[in-house]
């Protein structure tokens, strides 16, 4: 990688971080020649790290954006984990190996996020205490039965996972001018897609009426309160223009073509309901 | 340096190479008809610097270089679907059918959104080569498809630092999970389980992007139109 032409074109587009340019442009150096010795497991400790050379002060919004999503991760991951402790709930062989591979990514997520956090200066959010029934802390909500009943655990799969791509997407555009952790967070938001699509796939081969993609807002899942996750999802217009129009497609296809944002209000408000305390 | 100034003889007399010199940022010719003598041709330029050569295609500059980059690869996903339905392999599941058919809307969608965003400063038309893949065949075609998916999730990520607009970068963001929904979608029809493996996810779990250079030479053996990948080098 070329981080020092980045840095020219950083300078060029980003004319008003000329204030901290000296230090930025140092870190990059560090970075890229810390990139040349480094294990992969040290990537994000040099990720933090570099920002926080980069930007001293200004790192608690991305510090905010990276514990928004430490929090989603931790959500999935223990939920996997428990999954999987759930004697008779996940079929043996191909579906445990690949709920296996989904939690092993989560758990690889939860520590780069916390090692890039506090490289980055931050302090990672201590880990919730998760209610997987949705009943924010009740026990008793509407996937209670999550870790007896398979189908409903592959539904709520989805759901966290589809969060997972929609959560992603949303902050995106908040690390347009910090490119280290933009580009290890895309890194994170593709993994959830393939995810999600797996899991949707394994909810077909069960008999579920979906697809590897979400096609308008509907979830396949017959509840109503995953319905916000998918809300949204029916938007065909890009840049202001209705994509249908270009080539006489169908709503379906556009919809299933653009995968739509969250907000951090709306993850919440989905997340929420998974948070005891 | 300002490139326009050499004659086309003195770019000849550097054999095939666009001028010598090294300057700030690096400039990619790329040629992929004749993938063989073809190569990856780092020369000096400046951003704003156009060169015109005739015959190929040029990314232009900025935000366009990224639009144009990455409907140079919707292009290519889009033909290779087209024929993928138009001459269905051998056994093909009426499943499979509907869902490659999905794929397939998908990219003609992203590829005339990007040829809209782009209006005049949009490349033109590529000419794909996919004489190396036998459409008649399941695992030619799914590991082609495998190919094309996987390097698009990896040229979206990779890519997305160059971006300076964040409504530019949210519908990249739109476009990505779709392209890794269908790589794992490919992955799994090839073999169950391996949507998401090592090959493409390293060991902090993240997935394993790639440079505009390396994409466009993955890209390479399949794309007769020569690229200039301007400022994506």
């Amino acid at each position: 990688m070329d981080f020092l032409k980045i840095l020219n074109m950083i300078e060029e587009r980003d004319p008003e971080m000329s204030d901290r340019l000296n230090s930025r442009r140092k870190a990059l150096r560090d970075f890229a020649d810390l990139g040349k010795k480094l294990t992969m497991a040290a990537v994000p400790l040099a990720v933090g790290s570099m920002f926080q050379k980069a930007y001293g002060q200004s790192t608690t919004n991305v510090v905010d954006v990276l514990n928004y999503a430490l929090t989603l991760e931790y959500l999935e991951y223990r939920f996997y984990e428990k999954a999987l402790a759930s004697a008779g709930l996940i079929p043996a062989g191909a579906p445990t190996a690949a709920i296996t591979t989904i939690m092993n990514h989560e758990k690889a997520h939860v520590d780069f996020l916390k090692t890039a956090i506090t490289g980055a200066g931050g302090t990672p959010v201590v880990e919730p205490t998760f209610d997987f029934s949705g009943g924010q802390g009740s026990g008793t909500g509407p996937f209670a039965t999550a870790f007896t009943n398979y189908q409903l655990f592959l539904a709520v799969a989805q759901s966290l996972e589809d969060t997972g791509v929609r959560a992603y997407k949303g902050q995106a555009p908040n690390l347009v001018q910090q490119n280290a952790v933009l580009t290890a967070a895309l890194n994170i938001h593709s993994v959830e897609a393939r995810h999600a699509a797996h899991i949707r796939m394994m909810r077909k081969a069960n008999g579920a009426s979906v697809k590897p993609w979400i096609t308008g807002n509907d979830s396949g899942i017959d509840n109503v309160v995953v319905q916000p996750i998918y809300n949204g999802e029916e938007n065909t217009t890009q840049a202001g223009v209705d994509v249908k129009t270009l080539g006489g497609f169908s709503a379906n296809a556009v919809t299933e073509a653009f995968d739509e944002p969250l907000t951090k209000e709306q993850v919440l408000a989905v997340a929420t309901l998974f948070i005891a305390s | 340096m300002n490139i326009l100034k050499n004659t086309p003889s003195s770019l000849e007399s550097n054999s095939g190479l666009l001028v010598k010199g090294v300057h700030r940022r690096s400039f990619l010719k790329w040629a992929g008809g004749t993938a063989a003598a073809t190569s990856l041709i780092l020369t000096g330029c400046k951003e704003d610097d156009p060169v015109i050569v005739a015959g190929e295609v040029n990314f232009g500059t900025g935000d366009n270089a990224v639009l144009n980059y990455a409907y140079a690869l919707e292009q290519l996903e889009a033909a290779f679907y087209q024929r993928v339905i138009e001459s269905q392999f051998s056994g093909i599941t009426a499943d499979e059918r509907s869902l490659l058919t999905d794929i397939r809307d998908h990219e003609m969608a992203h590829r005339e959104f990007f040829k809209a965003a782009l209006g005049a400063n949009a490349i033109g038309g590529l000419e794909v080569d996919f004489s190396s893949i036998d459409f008649s065949k399941r695992e030619s075609v799914l590991n082609a498809a495998k190919t094309f998916e996987d390097l698009g999730v990896a040229a979206y990520n990779g890519a997305g630092r160059f971006l300076t607009s964040p409504d530019l970068l949210a519908i990249a963001g739109k476009i990505v999970s779709v392209e890794a929904r269908h790589a794992a979608y490919i992955r799994d029809l090839i073999s169950n389980g391996t949507f998401a493996d090592s090959t493409v996810i390293d060991s902090n779990g993240l997935e394993m992007s790639k440079e505009p250079s390396a994409v466009l030479t993955a890209a390479a053996p399949f794309i007769k139109t020569k690229i200039n990948a301007g400022t994506l080098a």
